[in-house]
């Protein structure tokens, strides 16, 4: 076994231990901070494909983690109050039906990707990144202003959605819906970053100008990145809307983008389970940090300092030495 | 095509300009590439070899004047287009993923050749086909046994190999090949120039070389391109002979 691959099961089971644990001693505080690990973590792997592998530094995921929140937000406040989002032309009613929101969360924020991500990668290096980061403020302001749906305030969900067959408000149950969700995406960006689409866009990361001369468009492979990333970031930001059940423009701000940079860049960049081990580490750290001093951020910075400056793969990367290449054998 | 003649003329530059500012890079220039020939396109440096061919591969845009690939007018078409079109382009500095294993490198070349949206789901180097054409090509170049290798750890030369081995994927129609002999050595040399003859059967090539001695080894015709105008086109024995080249280029390094 890779070493890698050794350190992404010990990383799993992990994962899936502490909450177990948690469970038998009925520590629940515990099982909530593993699912926000968790599901930090779904919101990285989302990043991690666009940031990773198609080295599309977008300080604008934080919209897709918002869109995907308030896809959650909006449909469960509708179903609490029986009232229909929409009457006419044809009638549209609330849910909170957790396949039901996830999917719609999936399809908002990847049609956002598809429009945001087709005007900003026909730009690259800082003004992808200034583009990325301009239409998630635009998402943030709008939604500070939008007084509809809480506006600032932001919107409660009063009862957690519902999941057929499960009773989502019990901690351990929740988690591991969301830890399903983790492997099933994990899985996709595995299979996406081993295929023949994933060659080709982590060789236009490092060589744009040979994929053209092999005639393949790196902008098509990079829209589709762009897309299936927003996707995953949106069904986390759905995940965490029912993880607070509370939604606000927070959500949408640009420390959420850093955040979720953080994780990725704690990690390692462009390893498949970076953002778990970045995401475990940061959350090991509010937790350990937060009691010391208010100011846990100096030392959370100083951190990511260190691994920029000297670790450059991350928490993985310090573990499993140099990357194989992308995934591929 | 049926009835294919060997003198049918794959590649066709009409009248093509290119200006930066006051500098004519090329000047109303035009050259064909006929099946089965080397065509060997020298000059002295700052002439605008390499701003032609990078209107000729689609990266860059002519001011005037066509390109004509296979009988289509492709003047319009952008790199990835004419890479599609079948224009095998190697580059003067090695353009390769370098993170990524020499395999990978030709694996990209293949899975390009395809000319279709690489998949998403199935892995790719478990792909027999395209594994298969990678390594026929590497082998070609000799470089089966370095497969698996780091681009990024493989020497200068053998770089410049790899470089040949990812066109030789494409299964192009025609080579545009920017100095591949550059910093090759003696040896690597003219184990190119054996290679270079035998693969022009395949695909007719269109030859930028600074080596002179690899140029009149393999060249069936050359055009001398001084201050971006072609002065002379013809054979070696033609050009060797001529007294405005000798004059412009090749006088110089006689001398030397």
């Amino acid at each position: 076994m890779r070493r890698e691959t050794l350190i992404n099961t010990i990383l799993t089971l992990g994962l899936l231990a502490v909450p177990l644990v948690a469970w038998a001693m009925d520590e629940t505080y515990a099982i909530t901070l593993a699912t926000e690990v968790v599901i930090l973590a779904l919101a990285g792997v989302g990043l991690n494909l666009a940031l990773g592998l198609g080295g599309l530094v977008s300080l604008g995921h934080a919209m897709f983690f918002g869109i995907g929140g308030y896809a959650a937000g909006i449909l469960a406040s509708h179903a609490q109050s029986y009232d229909p989002i929409m009457e006419w032309p044809f009638l549209i009613e609330g849910t909170q039906s957790m396949p039901v929101i996830w999917l719609l969360a999936i399809v908002a924020s990847a049609l956002v990707a598809l429009a945001t991500g087709a005007l900003s990668l026909r730009t690259s290096g800082v003004y992808f990144i200034m583009i990325t980061l301009a239409f998630g403020q635009m998402f943030y302001y709008f939604t500070i202003s939008w007084p509809a749906y809480g506006g600032e305030d932001g919107l409660s969900i009063y009862v957690r959605d519902r999941f057929p067959g499960l009773n989502t408000l019990d901690p351990i149950q929740f988690f591991g819906l969301c830890f399903v969700l983790l492997m099933v995406c994990l899985f996709i960006v595995a299979r996406l970053s081993r295929s023949g689409f994933g060659l080709a866009l982590n060789a236009a990361r490092q060589n744009e100008t040979r994929v053209r001369a092999v005639g393949i468009e790196p902008y098509r492979l990079r829209l589709m990145a762009f897309v299936i990333s927003g996707a995953i970031t949106g069904l986390a930001g759905a995940l965490y809307a029912d993880l607070n059940r509370f939604v606000s423009p927070v959500m949408f701000s640009w420390h959420t983008s850093g955040e979720i940079m953080v994780f990725v860049i704690l990690g390692g960049v462009a390893r498949l389970f970076g953002p778990v081990a970045g995401a475990a580490l940061f959350i090991i750290l509010e937790e350990a940090l937060d009691g010391v001093s208010d100011y846990w951020h100096i030392y959370l910075g100083a951190l990511l300092l260190i691994v920029v400056l000297f670790a450059r793969g991350g928490l993985i990367g310090l573990l499993a030495g140099r990357n194989g290449g992308g995934g591929h054998d | 095509m049926a009835g294919v003649a060997m003198t049918e003329t794959l590649l066709e530059i009409r009248g093509m300009s290119k200006s930066f500012g006051a500098l004519k890079a090329s000047d109303d220039v035009s050259l064909d590439l006929k099946q089965g020939e080397i065509h060997a396109l020298i000059g002295p440096n700052g002439a605008g070899k390499s701003t032609l061919i990078a209107q000729i591969a689609g990266s860059l845009r002519p001011d005037s004047g066509e390109v004509w690939l296979e009988g289509h007018n492709v003047t319009h078409q952008d790199a990835v287009a004419r890479a599609k079109a079948g224009l095998g382009r190697t580059f003067q500095i090695s353009s390769l993923a370098m993170e990524d294993t020499v395999l990978q490198n030709a694996m990209l070349g293949a899975l390009g050749a395809r000319r279709r949206v690489p998949g998403l789901w199935r892995p790719v180097m478990r792909d027999s086909d395209l594994r298969a054409t990678a390594m026929e090509a590497l082998r070609e170049v000799g470089l089966e046994e370095f497969a698996h290798f780091r681009t990024a750890d493989l020497s200068h030369g053998q770089r410049r190999q790899l470089e040949v081995a990812v066109a030789l994927t494409l299964r192009p129609h025609v080579f545009l090949m920017d100095e591949p002999m550059a910093g090759l050595g003696a040896e690597g040399s003219a184990i190119l120039v054996e290679f270079l003859r035998n693969l022009k059967s395949h695909a007719p090539i269109l030859l930028v070389e600074h080596d002179m001695d690899a140029v009149f080894q393999l060249a069936d015709r050359i055009s001398v391109l001084v201050y971006g105008r072609i002065i002379a086109t013809g054979t070696p024995s033609e050009i060797r002979a001529n007294a405005q080249v000798r004059e412009a280029y090749l006088g110089e390094e006689d001398e030397e």
